[in-house]
């Protein structure tokens, strides 16, 4: 993993995701340490998302590193027409590590091919966002004991969430069932469907939200976006069958956890954060302690 | 009855045949090569029965030889076109086309918010394997279809 940029979730064997996983557990033992004391890291926002913006900034200041940046593109000299390839050129040269967020798809690849330092892809539009895929399998580590043979229901937009689309592909290594509940319009993509056909992965389909809920180990629950329908009557159907309310978890597993990537709109009920089913809050914090073994294992460090 | 072959598209002494061009492709392939631009002699014909698909094209251009990225090109879009390398009325070398595992600058993404339709960057892709022509593109990672498929 060494001085190697983290771009896709693909990017990382099965052992690779494991080993972030158990440092992670042991940033969470110890949060507080030095290993990053000389080190400058560029944090590069060219679109606005203090949720991951903070994480990684925390991520770094608890391990005593610095950080240059801007935290949206207005700042930055992208609005006087610099290319994004003389941006990280530049950049590159001033930090020992680029953590970067960008709204176009493709641009953390093309950044990690220009940069002499290790990037880290911090979201490239609808694209990837790794680290969130590794903390939410720390996440799922930590709650459920094992990533091996767990049963994942991933619930709301299933055809655009690069979420879902990356958990899933990084949870094929560990023997999973699938299942996916989403409106018509918002299923899972053939392209995946097709990707865990070929891995004789289990998936199974529904449209409704009922008690099929009870097999679950994780509910991976996600926003579903108005601005994805092109029908704002076909939005107001959908909208509220796919909320997730304290009175469904009635008959679940007692080993299950809500995971979210967060914001979340009305997709959970409020009246869920006190179930101690409700993981959401947790898992971000785990973002953090996610964030500093995978800036720790690629500067070597840890 | 004897069998009369009858050359539809008059021959060249030297050049490049092009044959066993999808009909409905012939335009494409003309814009591809930009032989709207080339100042050679050039004949063509279309709408020409064919054992292989139901109607070819084919397009002779004098004194033309043309290079492996051009031949990778036709690929994307007639990947059962012949080029026939014609010296002295001879064909003296019959290349068949095909598609490389990685596409390098030829073909466009299809994604608008891919960082190769917003920044000056040399297209990648991968060729997927299924039936109908499929390229993974190397940084945004989406596929273009056959459909959506522009060729630079």
């Amino acid at each position: 993993m060494k001085n190697r940029s983290l771009v896709s979730i693909n990017d990382f064997t099965k052992e690779e995701i494991l080993q972030i996983v158990d440092r992670a557990a042991m940033f969470e033992a110890k949060p507080n340490q030095d290993l990053l004391k000389d080190k400058v890291i560029a944090s590069l926002f060219f679109e606005p998302s203090t949720r991951t913006r903070l994480s990684f900034e925390t991520a770094i200041r608890r391990l005593g590193g610095r950080i240059i940046g801007f935290s949206d593109a207005s700042s930055s000299s992208t609005t006087k027409g610099e290319t994004l390839k003389d941006t990280i050129k530049m950049v590159s040269n001033y930090a020992d590590m680029i953590v970067m967020r960008h709204p176009l798809e493709g641009s953390a690849r093309y950044a990690s091919e220009q940069s002499s330092v290790p990037i880290i892809n911090a979201g490239d539009g609808a694209n990837q966002h790794p680290t969130q895929t590794l903390l939410d399998l720390y996440s799922i580590k930590k709650t459920q004991g094992t990533l091996e043979n767990l049963n994942v229901f991933m619930v709301g937009d299933l055809k655009y969430g690069r979420t879902v689309h990356s958990l899933l592909q990084a949870m094929s290594h560990f023997n999973p069932v699938f299942n996916f509940i989403s409106p018509d319009e918002l299923k899972m993509p053939d392209e995946y469907k097709l990707w865990l056909d070929s891995k004789g992965i289990p998936f199974y389909e529904h449209s409704e939200f009922t008690d099929i809920i009870s097999r679950a180990d994780i509910l991976y629950m996600t926003r579903v976006q108005q601005e994805r329908f092109a029908d704002p009557l076909e939005y107001e159907k959908v909208k509220n069958v796919y909320v997730l309310r304290n009175s469904m978890l009635k008959n679940t597993k007692d080993n299950l956890r809500i995971l979210h990537p967060l914001p979340r709109v009305n997709e959970i009920s409020t009246d869920v954060d006190e179930n101690p089913k409700a993981y959401y809050f947790q898992q971000a914090e785990n973002g953090v302690y996610a964030r500093m073994a995978i800036i720790a294992s690629i500067l070597g460090l840890a | 009855m004897g069998k009369k072959k009858e050359l539809r598209v008059s021959a060249i002494q030297n050049g490049t045949v092009i044959d066993h061009i999808p009909a409905e492709r012939l335009f494409k392939v003309i814009s591809i090569l930009n032989l709207d631009k080339c100042e050679n002699l050039i004949t063509f014909g279309t709408n020409l029965g064919s054992n292989r698909f139901g109607k070819k094209a084919i397009v002779k251009v004098a004194d033309k030889f043309f290079e492996e990225k051009d031949l990778d090109k036709i690929a994307l879009v007639a990947p059962e076109a012949r080029f026939n390398i014609i010296r002295d009325y001879d064909v003296v070398e019959k290349r068949e086309v095909s598609i490389p595992e990685e596409i390098v600058g030829i073909a466009k993404c299809f994604n608008p918010k891919c960082i190769t339709n917003n920044e000056h960057i040399t297209t990648r892709f991968s060729l997927l394997v299924s039936g109908d022509i499929a390229l993974k593109c190397h940084y945004c990672e989406k596929i273009t279809t056959k459909d959506h498929l522009e060729i630079l």
